[in-house]
């Protein structure tokens, strides 16, 4: 298992050094660049000359990309031109990163709470109502556009109602103490009950929109392995033995239906981010979705090289966590 | 990875949660003994402002950017202010001022008894410092990236082959500051009136080292000072920049000299998406925001929404580089696109409510602005005589116009091209067009003068011809890339001169003058329209003033919940 691990975590390593690599080089061959987010409609060809100088964006691009790997060794990954301009790019990251998670925590939490519940009671009594409902509901939740439901969402609830906040994290001037940078957990903390509660509300539309995709496919998952599993021999044979109903539901037919459905939540963590992208921007939630397409209109390399490759580096991670959550929950792989 | 025994000993199922929850409770109680809330006071009337853009930082001084500078200027104030609404320059910090006879000394008598937020006494030293300050900028401080603004008003620094306009600062007296120039200006006193140029605390840019500004990767870095503890005098102070909630928060200065702020409070909120921006004011989640898409005002104004539109203090053009298509370079050419555009039907399909049609290169309101200079009314025959008679019946042109952008004086950049595109064919001018990313390549081509024709503006920083034409053709190798005219150098040297000459009567008549020339003569490029951009609030706010310049100051604002 540790071998195992290690292996992984190399693989890791070499993932993001590539990954570096092509980033680098692609982001170079766009045109425009910092040089032009910085001066503006305003550069002379001088100033223009100067700041290529200064910032050495005049040497080979090798010897740039060397340097940078030597800055990026001690966690130094430049200057934000475009999304936060003067902050240094790994802080705009760690800045935008407890949003994102808090999002994506929430809208996984949705989708897992309500998708596996009803993906097995839907599997169990295939054909009923609850199933094709749920079935038409999770059709509907692939189908539509999430930045679409999104807004729909937020006209709704936060336009016509007004029920709920339209956009950001936390009402404009609530006078929170941020000591974690996940509101509401900074508000249970510090016991500013009033801001968690705010932050929470904040949440909720862009997570309800965020989570359909993961619902879907995490419930559609779940009632297909509970139809396959409740066809296994040993599903028989422990009714046969006559073994109570319950104990078979619960060791039988839904532990062995989770091994897909662990698969597919892990998965579905890295697609959050794309749903976060659009997400974000029609609830102007300051996450790292923001930062990503904020980046790409700015042209903002730092950011954009700082964002991908720690994205990259969440998703093999969490589908390494999700690999060892498969022993957990199947026996037959913890001996190897 | 736990690979535990699964018999003997095991904990029940419930025993298990039971600890789990347990130590979750131990955690969360030993968590929030160790995070102490940090509020203050809390309370008062807020005013909450939708901005576009993040602040880059909040020393004006390295700033050039509108967002950076609509939050510095409620915090900070010049030696001279603008009146509100107006683009006329007022006392501020300086109660008067004269000039010598020759325009190079300036004596400015400043406000007594104002304190900077950090109690540092503002007087005669304390202005000193912060020309002394910007005059001996290093390194990356001298880089038009960082204090453009000090480079185009006063040229170049201490340790600088460039000529600066700045020669002294001196304190004969505590109230008193005497300026020395090394030539006369037309930009003085206006230009001091710039946001750059507002008088920060010295006490407080030493203490945070304000010029500690370093280059790092592809960009930046900001001083602690920038960040986190920018110190004018002004009715706002610096409270709080949350990044990771990407607002700002200044507060009423119960100190200052003047009339005291409207409101306790004053956010920015950074609303990159401009339709988000406009949801948010719907929901009552923010007070006001900047710059309206214009198709959205009559419905803000039906919902009743305060739209005020602002005089059009801006100008937007026709770019005609000389540099890589030889037919622009006969008059008789450029004449003729201007003949062809149709100006009208551009000003009323594709700008918003108030512009108007641009004969100059900058709005009336601007000294030496003259009505009796030639004309070019729409003639598609006429241009095509023009364009036989200069022996380029089968003119072909690249257009360019630039994707990913709105500025306030382009609110619909491919609309236009469309619509002068369409009125160029029709004089049978062959368009190419050309598009790119306004940052991805556009503003840097067209720097180099390698668009032959182009579309681009300008909004004006305050009051002055030179702001304007100064900066289009001061120089032969910019956008316009009048090098191989004949008339390229005479034109910046005229320029040159105007902005040399001290008296403001014959001053004004030799703008007056380059001004018809520029519409006879030369033709550099064609001007279009003024656009006046627009500011939009909730119902429940009062006394916020337009500015021309686009440089609101909320402390009039008042918030009626």
């Amino acid at each position: 298992m540790l071998r195992y691990t290690v292996r992984r975590l190399g693989q890791l390593v070499i993932v993001t050094l590539v990954l570096s690599l092509l980033l680098f080089a692609w982001l170079r061959a766009l045109p425009g660049g910092p040089v032009s987010a910085l001066l503006g409609e305003r550069a002379t060809e001088r100033s223009r000359a100067e700041l290529v100088e200064q910032l050495g964006l005049n040497q080979p691009l090798y010897v740039q990309y060397w340097r940078f790997l030597g800055r990026a060794v001690t966690g130094d990954f430049g200057v934000s031109t475009g999304v936060q301009p003067g902050t240094p790019a790994l802080e705009v990251f760690l800045q935008r990163m407890p949003a994102t998670i808090e999002l994506s925590v929430l809208a996984l939490t949705i989708a897992v709470l309500v998708g596996i519940p009803l993906g097995y009671v839907a599997g169990r009594r295939q054909g009923g109502w609850l199933d094709n409902l749920s079935i038409t509901w999770s059709l509907l939740g692939v189908a539509v556009p999430v930045f679409f439901l999104a807004f729909l969402l937020k006209y709704v609830f936060a336009i016509e109602l007004g029920l709920l906040p339209a956009s950001g994290r936390q009402e404009a001037g609530t006078n929170a103490t941020h000591a974690t940078g996940f509101y509401v957990l900074d508000g249970l903390l510090t016991r500013e009950w009033d801001a968690a509660w705010n932050a929470l509300l904040h949440l909720l539309l862009p997570a309800a929109a965020l989570s359909t995709i993961p619902f879907a496919v995490i419930f559609r998952i779940t009632r297909a392995s509970v139809l396959d599993v409740l066809e296994e021999d040993y599903v028989r044979t422990a009714r046969a033995k006559g073994l109570g109903a319950a104990v078979i539901r619960t060791r039988h037919v839904l532990r062995n239906a989770m091994l897909p459905v662990v698969t597919t939540v892990g998965l579905q963590t890295g697609a959050l981010l794309s749903g976060a992208v659009l997400t974000e921007q029609v609830f102007n939630i300051a996450g790292i979705g923001q930062a990503l397409s904020l980046g790409f209109q700015r042209q903002d390399y730092a950011v954009l090289q700082v964002v991908i490759m720690a994205t990259a580096m969440v998703y093999v991670l969490v589908n390494l966590v999700v690999d060892l959550a498969y022993a957990v929950i199947d026996p037959r792989l913890r001996t190897r | 990875m736990g690979v535990g025994s699964s018999t003997g000993s095991r904990p029940s199922r419930s025993g298990r949660a039971i600890t789990a929850a347990g130590l979750a409770a131990v955690l969360a109680v030993s968590l929030s003994a160790c995070v102490q809330s940090q509020r203050q006071g809390d309370g008062g009337d807020t005013f909450v402002f939708g901005a576009a853009g993040a602040p880059a930082l909040f020393d004006p001084f390295y700033a050039s950017d509108g967002e950076t500078f609509r939050v510095t200027r409620q915090m900070m104030e010049g030696l001279v202010g603008f009146a509100p609404g107006t683009a006329e320059i007022e006392p501020e910090l300086a109660t008067d001022w004269e000039s010598s006879e020759d325009g190079t000394r300036w004596t400015f008598h400043l406000r007594e008894g104002v304190e900077f937020h950090d109690g540092t006494p503002f007087d005669a030293e304390a202005v000193c410092a912060n020309f002394e300050r910007w005059y001996h900028q290093t390194g990356p401080g001298q880089n038009a990236a960082l204090s453009y603004y000090w480079i185009e008003t006063f040229g170049g620094f201490a340790s600088d082959e460039r000529p600066s306009l700045y020669s002294s600062c001196e304190a004969p007296e505590a109230g008193t500051v005497v300026l020395e120039l090394t030539r006369p200006t037309s930009k003085f006193p206006d230009a001091l009136g710039l946001d750059p140029f507002s008088i920060q605390s010295p006490t407080a840019m030493e203490k945070y080292g304000a010029d500690e500004v370093r280059a790092r990767g592809s960009s930046f870095e900001y001083s602690e000072y920038a960040r986190k503890h920018p110190t004018g005098t002004g009715p706002f102070e610096f409270a709080s920049h949350d990044e990771s909630n990407q607002s700002v928060v200044l507060e009423r200065n119960e100190d200052y000299w003047g009339r005291k702020a409207g409101v306790d409070r004053l956010v920015f909120q950074v609303i990159p998406d401009e339709s988000v921006r406009k949801q948010e004011l719907l929901s009552g989640g923010i007070d006001g925001y900047d710059y309206p898409n214009p198709a959205d005002l009559a419905s803000l104004r039906e919902q009743g929404f305060d739209v005020r539109v602002r005089d059009p203090f801006n100008i937007l053009y026709m770019g005609i580089s000389q540099r890589d298509n030889p037919a622009l370079r006969d008059l008789r050419v450029r004449q003729a696109l201007a003949h062809a555009v149709d100006r009208r039907n551009l000003v009323e399909a594709n700008l918003p409510a108030g512009a108007e049609v641009a004969e100059l290169f900058y709005p009336d309101s601007v000294d030496g602005h003259v009505p009796d200079t030639t004309k070019y009314p729409h003639d598609p025959e006429r241009a095509r005589e023009l364009l036989r008679e200069a022996g380029h019946p089968n003119l072909e042109i690249e257009f360019w116009w630039p994707t990913q952008v709105t500025r306030p004086y382009m609110p619909d950049p491919r609309g236009i091209f469309n619509a002068i595109a369409g009125d160029l064919r029709e004089a049978g001018i062959r368009v190419k067009p050309v598009s790119k990313p306004w940052n991805g390549g556009y503003i840097s081509d067209v720097n180099q003068g390698r668009a032959q024709v182009f579309l681009l503006g300008w909004t004006g920083d305050y009051n002055s011809p030179d702001n304007f034409i100064g900066t289009f053709f001061g120089s032969t190798n910019n956008q316009f890339y009048t090098e191989p005219a004949p008339w390229g150098g005479e034109l910046a040297d005229r320029l040159e001169a105007a902005d040399r000459e001290p008296d403001p009567k014959s001053r004004e008549r030799m703008y007056a003058d380059i001004n018809r020339d520029l519409k006879s003569e030369y033709l550099p490029a064609v001007p279009l329209a003024h656009s006046p951009p627009a500011i939009v609030t909730s119902p429940d706010v009062e006394g916020l003033v337009p500015s021309p310049l686009t440089a609101e100051r909320f402390s009039t604002v008042r918030v009626e919940n």
